[in-house]
């Protein structure tokens, strides 16, 4: 049982709420010897497993820290550019610090600002007229719920495939976001929503969801 | 606060806080402005932003959909009533093209303890309420116009709101609703 995450677009389409729930942290640190038998590559500003996977270091998982410094981009704090470091053989051994990656507020809003066009496209797409758009994304590892209320506010809970009555759930977002957001008077509309209110609500509603399964809500 | 144990009956208060801080509000814009005209403007904007956030709280609770025609929404907006005001109004005098209908209330509690001095006999006292009804439609892709034609404050023996539909606002409506 677990959700992963809760998102709110406005009318307008911009990212106006998110909240990560239970993301599992994943995080392997490693002493290694030349030669480094894990390859790695340079993409989007981030240092990535490109090949060779094991011992919990997947593909995809990026480079965070080296003999216990943090790396940014790809260089380490004293300015040192990581992967001319790992080639050399004095380095050795050398201790790598390895995390899933985690996506910044930046891209957020940009998937946000993405799943609106697709969402339009698929009530477009449909044979019938009346379609109601997308309400369940599905994958192998997540489920996406969307329920866009009649004034084009949408609501998200990204979960995992087994859990059940996210639909509900979905509304009782939308209650706690009539409740503590819209009855906030230093709130406004179609701005990024910064309640406290909401967020402990929020937060409470999913863990009692998560231990207890949504009819007790 | 607002929900407690019972999810739909939201924490009641007694109408009559309710009254006087309404009451309150309309004396301090009576002394704010020197026009009774720029009074009845003032509710009206200040009911259309309540409006346009109440109309998400009347959705999440009563979990209803879109009106497809005009006596609908006439129900809708009573059962508005019921959730907010707890009275009933009754719908009355429905125009015969089907776009304009009258709200009657017999007794309405925002002017429970109200007489109207000479000196604001034009001031529309519960003007509040038809500026919250044009912000919720608005929300809902609805332009409507609403006015009192008679009022209990002025003697008439019901207060009468007048409802009128205009056009639904094509352009607003959100995609997977057209």
């Amino acid at each position: 049982m677990v959700i992963y995450g809760v998102y709110i677009v406005s009318k307008s389409g911009g990212l106006i709420f998110n909240h990560d729930h239970n993301v599992p942290k994943i995080e392997v640190e490693k002493p290694f010897n030349y030669p480094l038998d894990i390859k790695l590559a340079y993409e989007n500003k981030k240092i990535v497993v490109a090949f060779d996977q094991r011992d919990g270091i997947h593909v995809g998982h990026v480079l965070t820290a080296v003999n216990g410094q943090p790396v940014t981009g790809k260089e380490l704090d004293d300015g040192r550019d990581v992967l001319e470091m790992l080639k050399k053989q004095e380095n050795y051994p050398i201790t790598l610090k390895f995390s899933r990656a985690k996506m910044t507020t930046n891209e957020k809003i940009f998937l946000a600002s993405m799943f609106y066009p697709l969402f339009a496209i698929a009530s477009q797409l449909s044979p019938e007229p009346r379609c109601s758009g997308i309400e369940v994304l599905e994958t192998d590892t997540f489920r996406l719920y969307c329920y866009q209320t009649l004034t084009g506010v949408k609501f998200m809970v990204v979960a995992e495939p087994s859990q059940t009555g996210m639909e509900i759930l979905t509304k009782k977002v939308y209650e706690l976001y009539a409740d503590y957001a819209l009855k906030n008077p230093f709130y406004s509309l179609e701005m990024p929503i910064r309640c406290e209110l909401f967020e402990n609500n929020l937060q409470s509603l999913l863990d009692t969801v998560e231990k207890s399964g949504i009819s007790n809500v | 606060m607002s929900r407690n144990v019972i999810k739909l009956d939201a924490k009641k208060v007694n109408s009559e806080l309710f009254t006087l801080t309404y009451g309150a509000l309309v004396s301090q814009l009576l002394k704010d402005y020197e026009n009774v005209e720029d009074v009845n403007k003032q509710l009206e904007r200040m009911g259309y932003n309540m409006g346009i956030r109440l109309i998400e709280d009347f959705l999440a609770r009563t979990g209803s959909g879109r009106c497809y025609d005009f006596k609908d929404t006439a129900e809708k907006i009573q059962s508005g009533f019921k959730i907010f005001l707890g009275i009933t109004p009754s719908i009355t005098n429905w125009s015969v093209a089907g776009d304009e209908f009258s709200l009657c209330f017999e007794t309405n509690p925002m002017s429970e303890f109200v007489e109207l001095p000479d000196h604001c006999l034009s001031l529309k006292y519960c003007n509040l309420l038809p500026g919250v009804l044009r912000g919720a439609c608005e929300m809902v892709q609805m332009e409507i116009a609403s006015w009192f034609v008679q009022d209990q404050l002025k003697n008439d023996s019901v207060t009468e709101l007048r409802v009128k539909f205009i056009k639904r606002l094509e352009d607003a409506i959100p995609a997977g609703e057209d």
